[in-house]
């Protein structure tokens, strides 16, 4: 035994593996080793059982009805928007709006809050390593509006270089749109740090809270930050929903993007006048269900001791990196102090895809591919990369598992 | 060790990947297209020139990608030279059925032979689209990647 597996982490992620039905499943006659939580993680069965319990008993829509289910099925809505309120401990439950997921929170941002108020040369300040969902919806302007988006690198390591991305903030500059961690290199940005300075230029800040707020615990009255995106299905919850939160000054100077039933406060043959925030951003009936799923998945990382989990999944990273070196013609990036369980590798002489291909084989399912961070991957001079993502349920057997299949794959393919 | 994954990575199809034929530009190449998967970022750039008779006289493949999709040009190149545009597109029916498990009937004997090796695909649907790419991309080249002389150009 290896000294680092002396050191028993405290979470107990054996018994959490129980609470996911999926992971006593087996693929092609193997144990499945599911390392792409980075995608879409897992559900427990408390989410699928919240889920299953309101429909089977609570369901109608929302905020139209007066009859007993839909007072039911709007107080179950509410109460989900105050589950998130207090996952990312937001102010007041009102600056929480429910999307369908965290691409649609930030296509808000980028339609609701910047579009109206950008002019031909405003800049946008984003990294190297945003996911595309943080990047297009910004292209969106630049194509639209003339927007000028100013790109801050990472290091070879992966961090990010806060003082090239302060040096971007210029007079100009509209808003800062940063990740919280690196979907392919597991970097964790300095957010805090990040808000201080882009505000003591007048600027506001966008959280790409899609890898973040899972493995991090999310504070926006600390961060102070302007908005911040999630969405439910990497939080352990289901697909179809996330939520943006803003701060409630910006929410009411913000123009719908969606227009519809619900969003409203009075529609006529001439007029029309919108509803408060967060209503405004929600036309049409919402994930009702999903909002139930989302709670229920927030609550379940809630009732975890989230520092144990996050010493967990730093476990399961130092010890793969330990085991990964003995492959020397493998080249993982991004290093970055402090990153999350997220490893990206590239491996001499096989493309990533032929790679996931012989790893699914042996029962392990990792993503491969570019990772919709085209501009990183340019960076590191990569077309593509495998990666291992890491969650709550994963265990040393399942780095174990990796090892042995990517030897495998170097058999067959070296 | 898993049979299907050995039948798919066989020496024929790994020596391709390694050493594919027919890899480079082609200068004077009369059709020309470009092909991208965009799941996978993989690229591949199909070049070849027709002759007066409308066959394939000469052809060149460019690009990066697995395993598969290059052994897979390099084997196109193979075997569409000296073919008709009516001929390639008639073995490329043939090829579609066969990497998806469906019944190839329009193969020759000789062709169904050679492309055996590809065969072993239909155990692997999401990786059809790999092997597929460059020979969509030839079909891309004839239909619409006519190469226009440039005015002026000897």
């Amino acid at each position: 035994m290896t000294a680092a597996a002396k050191i028993a982490p405290a979470f107990d992620a054996d018994k959490a593996r129980a609470d996911f039905p999926i992971l006593s499943r087996q693929v092609y006659g193997k144990r499945l080793v599911y390392l792409d939580s980075g995608a879409s993680a897992q559900k427990p069965l408390a989410v699928l059982e919240a889920m299953t319990r309101f429909a089977e008993n609570d369901y109608a829509n929302v905020h139209r009805g007066v009859h007993f289910l839909s007072a039911a099925a709007t107080d179950a809505y509410e109460a989900a928007r105050r589950t998130v309120q207090k996952f990312v401990n937001a102010a007041r439950e009102d600056e929480i709006v429910f999307t369908k997921g965290g691409t649609e929170a930030i296509n808000l941002v980028s339609y609701g809050f910047l579009a109206p108020r950008i002019q031909p040369g405003d800049e946008i300040v984003l990294s190297v390593m945003e996911h595309h969902s943080n990047i297009v919806p910004w292209h969106f302007l630049r194509e639209r509006h003339g927007a000028v988006l100013r790109w801050a690198d990472v290091r070879d390591d992966g961090s990010l270089d806060v003082e090239a991305l302060d040096a971007l903030i210029g007079p100009k500059t509209k808003l800062v749109a940063i990740t919280h961690m690196s979907n392919v290199l597991g970097t964790v940005t300095p957010l805090q740090e990040i808000v201080a300075r882009a505000h003591a230029k007048g600027v506001p800040v966008l959280a790409d809270g899609c890898q973040g707020a899972v493995h991090e615990i999310v504070d926006v009255q600390a961060l102070d930050i302007d908005f911040y995106a999630l969405t439910g299905h990497k939080i352990y919850g289901p697909t179809g929903i996330g939520a943006l939160y803003a701060k409630r000054a910006h929410l009411k100077a913000m123009q719908p993007f969606n227009g519809g039933g619900e969003m409203i406060r009075e529609v006529t043959r001439d007029i029309v006048t919108y509803a408060d925030p967060p209503a405004r951003f929600e036309a049409g009936t919402p994930p009702i269900i999903e909002s139930v799923g989302l709670a229920a998945a927030m609550d379940y990382l809630m009732s975890q001791d989230r520092a144990a989990v996050k010493a967990h999944e730093h476990d399961l990273l130092v010890y793969a990196r330990e085991r990964l070196k003995d492959f020397n013609w493998l080249r993982v990036i991004g290093d970055a102090p402090g990153k999350g369980a997220i490893i990206s590798f590239e491996a001499e002489g096989m493309h990533a895809h032929d790679l996931a291909t012989i790893l699914d084989r042996e029962g392990v399912a990792v993503r491969a591919g570019h990772h919709c961070a085209q501009p990183l991957m340019e960076r590191f001079g990569v077309a593509s990369t495998s990666r291992a993502s890491f969650a709550l349920y994963n265990v040393r057997a399942d780095v174990d598992a990796l090892v042995a299949a990517l030897a495998k794959a170097r058999e067959i393919l070296g | 060790m898993d049979q299907s994954l050995r039948e798919l990575y066989q020496e024929v199809i790994l020596d391709h990947s390694r050493h594919p034929r027919h890899f480079g530009v082609l200068d004077d190449a009369t059709h020309k297209a470009d092909g991208h998967n965009p799941l996978c970022g993989d690229k591949v750039t199909v070049m070849l020139a027709l002759d007066e008779a409308g066959r394939v006289a000469d052809i060149r493949f460019q690009g990066k990608g697995c395993a598969i999709s290059q052994a897979s040009a390099s084997m196109m190149t193979e075997m569409l030279t000296g073919r008709t545009v009516a001929e390639a597109e008639k073995l490329m029916e043939g090829f579609l059925h066969l990497v998806k498990g469906e019944e190839a009937s329009g193969l020759s004997a000789d062709d169904r032979e050679h492309l055996d090796v590809m065969s072993g695909l239909s155990e692997f649907p999401m990786r059809v689209k790999c092997a597929t790419l460059a020979w969509h991309t030839f079909k891309n080249a004839v239909e619409e990647g006519e190469v226009v002389a440039k005015e002026g150009a000897a």
